[in-house]
């Protein structure tokens, strides 16, 4: 994976960039000494690593817009980053950036009801949103599976999505407003605890912008009241063709699950023998959960067995006892972990429409076998959100890179039947290269022309998102 | 001009010397603007519909009604509920997909299910310099890129002409109940809209106006008559249960604003937090300005009629608004105005900075709607 040359102007005028910092920001919040800068050399793709220049931790708003100006005035690249969780290397730094982490940015500073909204700072971990409104029985909705770990901001910088975006939407539709920092220093103030935009949507556009619009240091979050309860069914299948039609149907009956997990042959043999959840024996198996009161959920579940039924399937079992269901969840939730237990495994992204689905697996087998690389499937089937797992051996010269193309290809197979490169993990580094498969130059050029509006310098994060080729002369042309 | 495709618009926008006034079926224009007509039209068709993927691409010039009886013989819908600007507006003529984009119009259920720009997953439009762009796709998660499919939502024509969009929708439910009260307050209205919308019962609206307090549920019948009974009992007890047409009936009232329909007052649709919307009317009380309200998303969205101002009410309203964060958009001239009053709500200026050198950047010759947004 390439990434930009550091610039030497940088690299040689790293002590005046660290006593601006330290003039602006309290001393402990930055960080230049090299061994502790290489705590910040990778996010959670950790084939690729590159300490930076400084890190810088503040603590405030304005703190994060003193940094930024002294960065702007001197030329320096920032990479934001919120807990390091991205999968796609969007927190990658590279050796004449500053890092700026927003992990003291964690406070809670209103909690609204009445308006069903929660004011944080962009630091706080995801979990610890719904985690401040629940004795009242609220909820944030979007639940990305490093929930436990992962930042708002970094959140918002994605899109993230989660198992449940099914019925509750993803990152977007959850964010209200946010307080921003642009690398100019200015702070900004878009959206807030009313709805929708009053003019052009900016906070449309800055989620998803993967951190090279602005620092996002606030956010405005949409809570729910929590379910009265939930219910997870599974569903086996003899093929995947099967499983995929049954998705179909369940969803054009009319019946809002909160969430359809799909896992195939492989991932379900891997993560039963891992964590014993009991699944059984066959080609395709869906979880299929729903929300509400007793009731409601017993008739919602009748609905949707009733259409599992005309499928013909191996197994069907409804949880009786919350024991079960977690059980039913187990492995579901453990399936990441397990598939890393036997080997390595580069996680893709893809989203396709669900009436591809038999057809992008068949395919991916097929394409498992010419790379020789083993592939397990587990993914929201609800949405087309595909989750690949390709198997690989990182000691095994030649087998990343192997695997590294086995993904672009099936990510390309995902934009040609419909899809796309990336459905909640973000482009960041990883599918950088393949966007001009998805995008023709004129429309990477739009996308482009919004950075020039909000980052002229090209200062933020500008090595992510866009091949470099393409965007190596504004890249060039702001030095 | 009415282009028949999208190569036809693109040269004829590559081609224009002056300014363009945009509009699909001309049903929800706001403001004046000055330039020859462009619309969309021409540009029409469902170009896919997939059910079982909850996904449909149309279009820009395509009718909703036309949308609407495709989704409907499927059992499915427009779950953002688009407004019909016909009644309010005095305008006839035929409301298209593009023209619900371009303004993102979302009715009474975007405070359930989202507004009309979290149903948009992909769009095509043509530039200002006659430039064919595509953002988004047809799949319901993407973070391919930025999300310029939000940014055109709402985007009145300025940024850019679509020629295609994508939609998620949604199943029609089995069942809709309303829950009526006929005799509250503004107060006591959203003290139970905000008790009703804060309970685990899933409510799909819930509205105020002229004495009446509405409050909807949709879903399956078992567990609509389950939710429905849950809130008699608590949140909403002394409302009566309203179903099939009559409930439906109360929907597009609302939805529609047909109660402003037909007056010469200027229209104003405003956004605040829901516990700030009833303040805002006693401000304009406080201030002298007699007016009439409708209250919808549990207090959050005002549609205010305001008779007899020059500036029919902007400065004091926006004010009022401005005091506790939200936006008050102009939708319809009162006949007694004489003033000059921007339609869309002011911003402030590190924020207006940006929007003008987004548009610079996507029409930089400024002849989409030039003045339309600022």
């Amino acid at each position: 994976m390439d990434m930009p040359t550091p610039d030497p102007r940088v690299l040689e005028k790293k002590a005046a960039i660290v006593a601006a910092l330290r003039a602006v920001l309290p001393a402990d919040a930055v960080i230049s000494d090299e061994a502790e800068t290489r705590a910040y050399e990778c996010d959670a793709l950790t084939a690729y690593k590159c300490p930076p220049l400084v890190a810088v931790l503040p603590s405030s708003t304005e703190e994060v817009a003193a940094a930024l100006k002294v960065c702007h005035r001197m030329g320096v690249p920032v990479v934001p980053r919120g807990s390091g969780t991205s999968l796609a290397g969007g927190a990658l730094p590279t050796a004449d950036c500053v890092i700026l982490g927003t992990a003291r940015l964690n406070d809670v500073l209103e909690t609204d009801y009445a308006n069903r909204v929660i004011r944080v700072q962009s630091g706080r971990t995801n979990l610890s949103v719904t985690g401040a409104v629940e004795e009242e029985d609220f909820f944030y909705a979007p639940d990305p599976s490093s929930q436990l770990a992962c930042a708002i901001a970094g959140n918002i910088a994605m899109n993230s999505g989660g198992a449940h975006c099914l019925k509750y939407g993803v990152t977007t539709n959850n964010l209200l407003g946010v307080r921003m920092v642009t690398m100019e220093g200015e702070i900004l103030d878009i959206g807030g605890a009313h709805l929708d935009a009053g003019g052009l949507d900016l906070l449309g556009l800055i989620c998803g912008s993967e951190g090279q619009l602005g620092v996002v240091t606030e956010a405005t979050l949409r809570i729910l009241r929590k379910p009265e309860g939930a219910r997870p069914v599974l569903m086996g299948f003899d093929s995947s063709e099967v499983a995929g039609a049954c998705v179909s149907d369940i969803i054009k009956a009319g019946v809002l699950p909160v969430a359809i997990e799909f896992m195939d042959r492989l991932c379900i043999r891997v993560t039963d023998e891992f964590s014993g959840a009991g699944y059984p024996d066959c080609e395709a198996l869906l979880i299929v959960e729903v929300e509400g009161s007793d009731t409601e959920i017993d008739e919602q579940l009748a609905l949707i067995l009733d259409i599992a039924r005309q499928h013909n399937p191996v197994e069907l079992r409804e949880a009786e006892t919350g024991d079960e269901a977690a059980r039913i969840w187990l492995g579901r939730k453990s399936a990441f972990g397990a598939m890393g237990r036997i080997n390595d495994y580069m996680c893709l992204d893809g989203t396709i429409p669900v009436s591809e689905l038999p057809l992008v697996l068949r395919r991916i087998g097929e394409m498992s076998k010419e790379f020789g690389l083993e592939v397990g499937n587990v993914f929201h089937a609800g949405d087309g959100n595909m989750h690949p797992l390709i198997l690989f051996d990182a000691n095994k010269p030649g087998d990343l890179e192997t695997c590294e193309a086995f993904g672009a290809e099936i990510l390309k197979l995902c934009v040609e039947v419909g899809g796309c490169l990336t459905g909640e993990h973000g482009v960041g580094i990883e599918k950088r290269d393949l966007m001009t498969h998805q995008y023709a130059p004129a429309d990477l050029e739009a996308q482009m022309a919004v950075k020039d509006v909000f980052d002229p310098g090209w200062l933020l994060n500008p090595a992510k998102v866009f091949p470099l080729q393409t965007s190596e002369t504004r890249r060039i042309a702001a030095e | 001009m009415r282009p028949e495709t999208e190569a036809d618009l693109a040269g004829m926008i590559a081609g224009a010397d002056g300014p363009l006034r945009i509009c699909g079926g001309g049903t929800r224009a706001v403001g004046t603007v000055e330039g020859a007509v462009l619309e969309t039209g021409g540009l029409s068709g469902i170009t896919l519909y997939e059910p079982g993927a909850l996904t449909l691409v149309a279009r820009a010039g395509t009718p909703v009604a036309e949308i609407e009886a495709a989704l409907a013989a499927e059992g499915q819908r427009l779950a953002f509920e688009p407004m019909d600007h016909r009644a309010l507006l005095g305008t006839d003529g035929t409301p298209t997909i593009g023209g619900v984009a371009a303004a993102n119009v979302s009715g009474p259920r975007r405070i359930q299910v989202g507004a009309c720009r979290d149903f948009m997953l992909g769009v095509q439009y043509v530039d200002g310099v006659g430039q064919v762009v595509k953002n988004g796709g047809r799949v319901m998660k993407n973070v391919t890129g930025y999300d310029l499919v939000k940014l055109m939502a709402g985007s009145w024509g300025t940024l850019g002409v679509m020629t295609e969009v994508s939609l998620k929708v949604l199943a029609i439910p089995q069942a809709e109940v309303t829950l009526v009260h006929r005799d509250q307050s503004a107060d006591e209205a959203v003290q139970a809209m905000t008790s009703a919308l804060g309970s685990p019962y899933d409510v799909s609206g819930a509205a105020h106006f002229d004495g009446r307090t509405q409050v909807r549920i949709e879903g399956l019948a078992g567990s609509v008559d389950y939710r429905v009974g849950q809130l008699q009992n608590g949140a909403l007890a002394g409302f009566e249960r309203v179903e099939g047409e009559d409930s439906a009936a109360l929907w597009t009232e609302v939805r529609d604003v047909t109660p402003f329909a037909g007056t010469s007052g200027a229209v104003w649709r405003v956004s605040v937090k829901p516990s700030d919307g009833v303040g805002i009317s006693s401000a304009l009380k406080t201030a002298g300005l007699s007016h009439d309200v409708i209250y919808d998303w549990g207090g959050g969205l005002l549609w205010l009629l305001i008779d007899g101002r020059a500036d029919g009410g902007a400065q004091v309203l926006r004010a009022a608004v401005d005091a506790v964060g939200g936006h008050a958009t102009l939708v319809r001239r009162g006949q007694a105005m004489t003033a000059e009053v921007p339609v869309f709500h002011p911003e402030a200026a590190g924020v207006a900075a940006l929007s003008t050198a987004l548009r610079a950047k996507f029409d930089p010759r400024g002849i989409f709607n030039p003045g339309l947004m600022g």
